[in-house]
C-alpha cells in the first residue's frame, strides 16, 4: 500500500494537471478573463449544443414521390434528346403515367432500334449488377422504360448528397460558419444552425427546390382550356407564381438552371428588385437561338412549375444574360438569387422535425446549470467531510479533480455538451463518489475487524475494487445504448455520464490512493478517524 | 471531529425476516402501477405523439385563461398550456399534432411568434419546436428498444460475472423499477419526454448499481462462510454494505435534489425521474435483488467448485 513509485506520483499528477489545464478555455469562454489566457496554451473548447447555445436543428426528408417524378422527367428529357438525334426516330404519346416512363415508336421496323438505345441510355448500378432502368416492349411498338429498385436507390443517394451541398452552399455561402449540416439515414439531412432564433427565413432558404426553366409559351392554346388545365400535345399547364390564373407553355426547356454561372439580385429600371443572371456558353448559344427564332413571342420563366413571369421576346438576347423579373421583394430576389447559385435542390425536402431555442434561454439555462452544480457540489463535499473526516477530503479532492478532468476530455475531443448533459454531470458528482464511499466503508469495516490500519486500507481499496468495476460496467451499458439509440440532447447525457464513469474510477481509485499512500507513508499514524 | 454515521457499526437488521411481506407489497405496488399506467396512459410529450410546442416569457405575470383564451382564438383549436416556474410569467403552450404524418409544423409556431409579441407588450417566443408523426413515431420505438436493449444487456453481463440467478434478479429488480417509476409518471401527468426516457436508462445502469454491490458481497460471503444458512448470510451481506448503500444513495439524492429544485426547468423531469429510480433503486436493491436469490434456489454451497467444498471455512467477524 505504501509503496506508490515516483514516476507513478508524477503520471497521475501529469493527468490532473493536463485536466485543469484543457478544461480552462471552456470555464472561462465569454468572460473577461478569457482575453488573458495566454496562446500558447491549449484552446480546445467544449462545444455548447443548440438547446444552451440557442439555435435551430431543422430534420429534413426526401420527398420520395417527388424524387421519382423528378427522375422520371430527367429521363424524358433524354429520351426525346437522344432519338431526336441521327438516325431520328420519331415517338409520340409519352407518358409518365405510374411512375414509369413509356412511348410509342411511330415507325414500327424502328423499334428495335429505339430499344437498342434507350438500353445505352442506361447505366449499371455501382456494385449490384443491375442497371439503373429495366427496357421492355409492350403492344409490339410501345417502348417502356421501368425505374429499378436498386437505380432507384442509387439516384436516391446521389440526389441527398447533392442536396447536402446545397443546403449548405445555401446557408452558408462563405462556407464560413460553424453549421452542421449532414445527411442521416438514407433520405435525412439534418441541419443545425446556432444563433438563428426564428427558421422561418432559414426555411424558406433551405427549402426552395429552385429548379428554374425557362420554356416557350404556347400561344396557340385555348385560353379557355387553358384555365380548365388542358393544353395542346406538346405543352403544359402551370400556375402563375402570384396566383392569378395559369398558362400554357411547351415542354421543351430552352434553358434551365443547371446552365447558369451566375445569379445576382439587382433592381429595373423602376427600380424593382429583380435578379440578373449569366448562362454557361451552351446556355448563352441556345438562349441566343431560340429568342432569334421567336422574337416577338412570349417566353415563361419558370420557378419550381410556377411561371414567375413571360415577357416578350423583344430582339433576340445573344449575350448569355437575362434578368428573371417577378413580384419579389429584395430579401425574396436575394433569396432566390443564393438558391440559384447554389443549385437545385436535386429532390424536394419536408421538415419533420424542427426545434428552435432562444440564446437568451440557452443563457438562463447555462446560468442555473452551472449555479446548480456548483451548490450541488458543495452539498457533496460537506457531507462526505463530515462522514468520512480525512479520508473525505481525499474523497472531495478527487471530486473536484474529476469535475475538471471530465471537462477537459469534452474540450479535447470536442464534444458537445447539452442541457441533459449538464444534469448528466451533476449526476455523475453525486455518484463519483460512490467508489469512495465503498472503499471508505470497507476500511471502516475492516478496522472493525481488528486489521492494522495499512493493512485495513490496503484491504479496502483492494476488495472494494471489484464491486467498482462491476458497478461501473452497468452504467457504461446503459450509456453506451443511450448514446447509440438517442437523438442530440440525450446523445449529450449519455457522453458525459461515460467520460464520468472512466474518470471517476482514475480519480476514485487511482488518485485517492495515491493520496492516501503518501499521507500514511509520511505519518504513519497509529489510529486513523474514519 | 466525530464523524457522521448515518448507519450506526454494528447494525444488524433482519431484513429477510420481513421479506414475504415486502414481495407481497412490491408486487402489488408493481400490479398496481402498470396497470393504472395502462389505464390512464402517460402524458406523451410531442416527442413521442408529434405536435407543436412554444415557450413564451412574459415581461408581466399572465394568467392562464387569458392566455388560452387568446391563443385558441389564434389556432382555432385546444391548447394545452402549463405554467413553467412560479411566477406566472414563463409557459408552455402545446397545440395539437398537424395533420398529415410527413409535415412537422402546421405553422402555429410561426403565427405565435409573431402574435404573442404583439399581444403582451415585452413578450417572448424563447423556445419553438414541432415534430411530425412520422419521426416521433420512431422517436418512441427508439425510447422503448433503448430501455429493453440496456435492461437485457445489463442482466446478460451480471449473469456472466455472477450466475444466472443473480441475472434474473438484477432484470426482475429492474422491471420493478422502471413500472414505479412509469406508475409516478402516470400518476403526476408529468410530461414524458425524450430526457424522461434519458431518465429511465439511467436509473437501469444506477438501479442496478446498489445491487451489483450487493451481489458482490454475498458472493464473497458465499465463499467465505460455506456452512451458514442462506437467509443470514443475505441479511449479513445486507448489513455489511447498508452503510455504503445508505451513503451513496444519500450522495446522490443530493445532487439530484439541488438539480430538481434549482436547476432548468427543461430538465426537470429528468431529475426527478433520476432521484425517484435512486430511491426505488436502494429499496429494491435490498428487498427484490436478495429475497430472489432465496426463490431461485441459491444454496451456500451452490457455485462452488468441487475442490471448494472440502476446503477449511472462515468464520464471521
Amino acid at each position: 500500500m505504501l509503496e506508490f513509485p515516483r514516476w507513478k506520483v508524477w503520471l497521475v499528477s501529469l493527468v490532473v494537471a493536463l485536466g485543469v489545464l484543457f478544461s480552462i478555455p471552456s470555464l472561462i469562454a465569454g468572460t473577461q478573463a478569457a482575453q488573458y489566457w495566454p496562446n500558447w496554451l491549449p484552446q480546445y473548447k467544449i462545444n455548447l449544443g443548440l438547446d444552451l447555445a440557442g439555435g435551430s436543428h431543422l430534420l429534413y426528408e426526401a420527398d420520395a414521390t417527388d424524387a421519382q417524378k423528378q427522375r422520371v422527367q430527367a429521363m424524358e428529357d433524354s429520351v426525346a434528346t437522344e432519338l431526336r438525334h441521327d438516325p431520328r426516330i420519331d415517338i409520340g404519346d409519352i407518358s409518365t403515367a405510374g411512375g414509369k416512363l413509356s412511348f410509342l415508336v411511330r415507325d414500327p421496323t424502328k423499334v428495335d432500334a429505339a430499344v437498342e438505345r434507350m438500353r445505352n441510355l442506361t447505366k449499371p448500378v455501382a456494385l449490384t449488377g443491375n442497371r439503373d432502368w429495366d427496357v421492355s416492349v409492350m403492344d409490339s411498338t410501345r417502348v417502356v422504360l421501368t425505374p429499378t429498385a436498386s437505380g432507384t436507390a442509387q439516384a436516391l443517394k446521389d440526389a441527398m448528397s447533392v442536396a447536402r451541398d446545397v443546403v449548405r452552399k445555401r446557408i452558408d455561402p462563405s462556407g464560413t460558419k460553424e453549421i452542421t449540416v449532414i445527411t442521416e439515414g438514407g433520405n435525412r439531412i439534418l441541419v443545425e444552425v446556432p444563433g438563428v432564433e426564428d427558421p422561418e427565413a432559414l426555411k424558406k432558404l433551405i427549402g426552395q427546390t429552385a429548379r428554374l426553366e425557362f420554356k416557350l409559351v404556347d400561344t396557340s392554346a385555348n385560353p379557355q382550356d387553358v384555365q380548365q388545365g388542358h393544353a395542346p400535345p406538346g405543352s403544359q399547364v402551370l400556375p402563375l407564381a402570384d396566383g392569378s390564373g395559369f398558362m400554357a407553355v411547351k415542354r421543351r426547356v430552352i434553358v434551365s438552371g443547371d446552365q447558369l454561372t451566375d445569379a445576382r439580385q439587382s433592381y429595373d429600371q423602376d427600380g424593382r428588385p429583380n435578379i440578373d443572371i449569366t448562362f454557361d456558353t451552351n446556355g448563352a448559344r441556345r438562349f441566343g437561338r431560340v429568342t432569334q427564332e421567336n422574337v416577338n413571342k412570349p417566353f415563361a420563366i419558370i420557378l419550381d412549375d410556377k411561371i414567375l413571369s413571360a415577357p416578350n421576346i423583344n430582339e433576340p438576347i445573344l449575350g448569355g444574360r437575362a434578368q428573371i423579373m417577378g413580384s419579389f421583394t429584395v430579401q425574396s430576389a436575394n433569396d432566390l438569387a443564393v438558391s440559384l447559385r447554389s443549385g437545385k435542390l436535386p429532390v424536394k425536402l419536408n421538415v419533420i422535425e424542427e426545434r428552435t431555442v432562444s440564446a437568451e434561454l440557452g443563457q438562463d439555462s447555462i446560468r442555473k446549470g452551472a449555479i446548480a452544480s456548483i451548490v450541488s457540489v458543495l452539498g457533496v463535499i460537506i457531507f462526505m467531510l463530515v462522514t468520512y473526516g480525512r479520508f473525505g477530503v481525499y474523497a472531495n479532492i478527487a471530486l473536484v479533480v474529476n469535475a475538471f478532468l471530465i471537462l477537459g476530455i469534452m474540450a479535447i475531443f470536442n464534444a458537445t455538451l447539452t442541457l441533459p448533459g449538464i444534469a448528466g454531470f451533476i449526476l455523475t458528482i453525486g455518484a463519483a463518489v460512490d467508489a469512495n464511499v465503498l472503499i471508505n466503508e470497507r476500511i471502516r469495516e475492516e478496522i472493525r475487524r481488528g486489521r492494522r490500519i495499512i493493512d485495513a486500507v490496503e484491504t479496502g481499496y483492494r476488495e472494494a475494487m471489484r464491486a467498482i468495476f462491476d458497478a461501473n460496467v452497468t452504467h457504461v451499458i446503459s450509456a453506451s445504448i443511450m448514446a447509440y439509440f438517442g437523438s442530440g440532447p440525450v446523445r449529450g447525457f449519455a457522453v458525459v455520464l461515460l467520460i464520468g464513469v472512466v474518470t471517476s474510477v482514475f480519480t476514485a481509485v487511482y488518485f485517492t490512493r495515491m493520496l492516501v499512500a503518501l499521507w500514511l507513508r509520511r505519518t504513519r499514524p497509529r489510529a486513523i478517524h474514519i | 471531529m466525530k464523524l457522521l454515521k448515518l448507519v450506526p457499526d454494528h447494525t444488524n437488521l433482519d431484513f429477510m425476516r420481513w421479506r414475504n411481506l415486502a414481495l407481497i407489497l412490491s408486487l402489488i405496488a408493481t400490479v398496481v402501477s402498470i396497470s393504472y399506467t395502462v389505464y390512464r396512459g402517460l402524458n406523451l410529450g410531442i416527442d413521442f405523439v408529434g405536435g407543436e410546442v412554444v415557450r413564451a416569457e412574459f415581461a408581466q405575470p399572465v394568467h392562464v385563461e387569458d392566455l388560452r383564451g387568446r391563443i385558441d382564438g389564434l389556432c382555432g383549436c385546444e391548447a394545452s398550456i402549463q405554467a413553467l416556474g412560479k411566477d406566472s410569467r414563463t409557459y408552455q403552450i402545446r397545440l395539437p399534432k398537424p395533420k398529415g404524418p410527413e409535415t412537422a409544423s402546421n405553422g402555429m409556431i410561426v403565427k405565435l411568434r409573431t402574435a404573442i409579441p404583439q399581444q403582451y407588450a415585452g413578450a417572448r417566443v424563447d423556445a419553438g419546436e414541432s415534430v411530425s408523426g412520422k419521426v416521433s413515431e420512431e422517436l418512441a420505438q427508439d425510447s422503448a428498444k433503448a430501455i429493453i436493449f440496456a435492461m437485457v444487456g445489463i442482466a446478460v453481463y451480471i449473469w456472466f460475472r455472477f450466475e444466472w440467478q443473480f441475472g434474473v434478479g438484477a432484470l426482475l429488480t429492474l422491471a420493478h423499477d422502471i413500472a414505479m417509476t412509469l406508475g409516478f409518471f402516470a400518476f403526476t401527468r408529468l410530461p414524458v419526454d425524450l430526457n424522461v426516457v434519458a431518465a429511465f436508462l439511467t436509473i437501469v445502469g444506477y438501479s442496478l448499481n446498489d445491487t451489483v454491490v450487493i451481489y458482490d458481497r454475498i458472493r464473497e460471503n458465499l465463499r467465505k462462510y460455506r456452512k451458514m444458512a442462506i437467509l443470514p448470510l443475505l441479511n449479513l451481506s445486507l448489513n455489511e454494505t447498508l452503510a455504503r448503500t445508505v451513503v451513496t444513495s444519500f450522495t446522490v439524492l443530493i445532487a439530484l435534489g439541488v438539480l430538481m429544485l434549482i436547476g432548468p426547468e427543461v430538465i426537470f423531469g429528468l431529475a426527478i425521474a433520476i432521484f425517484l429510480g435512486v430511491v426505488i433503486g436502494t429499496y429494491s436493491s435490498i428487498y427484490i435483488s436478495s429475497p430472489v436469490l432465496v426463490w431461485l434456489g441459491v444454496q451456500p454451497d451452490s457455485f462452488l467448485r468441487g475442490d471448494e467444498k472440502d476446503a477449511p471455512e472462515a468464520q464471521p467477524a
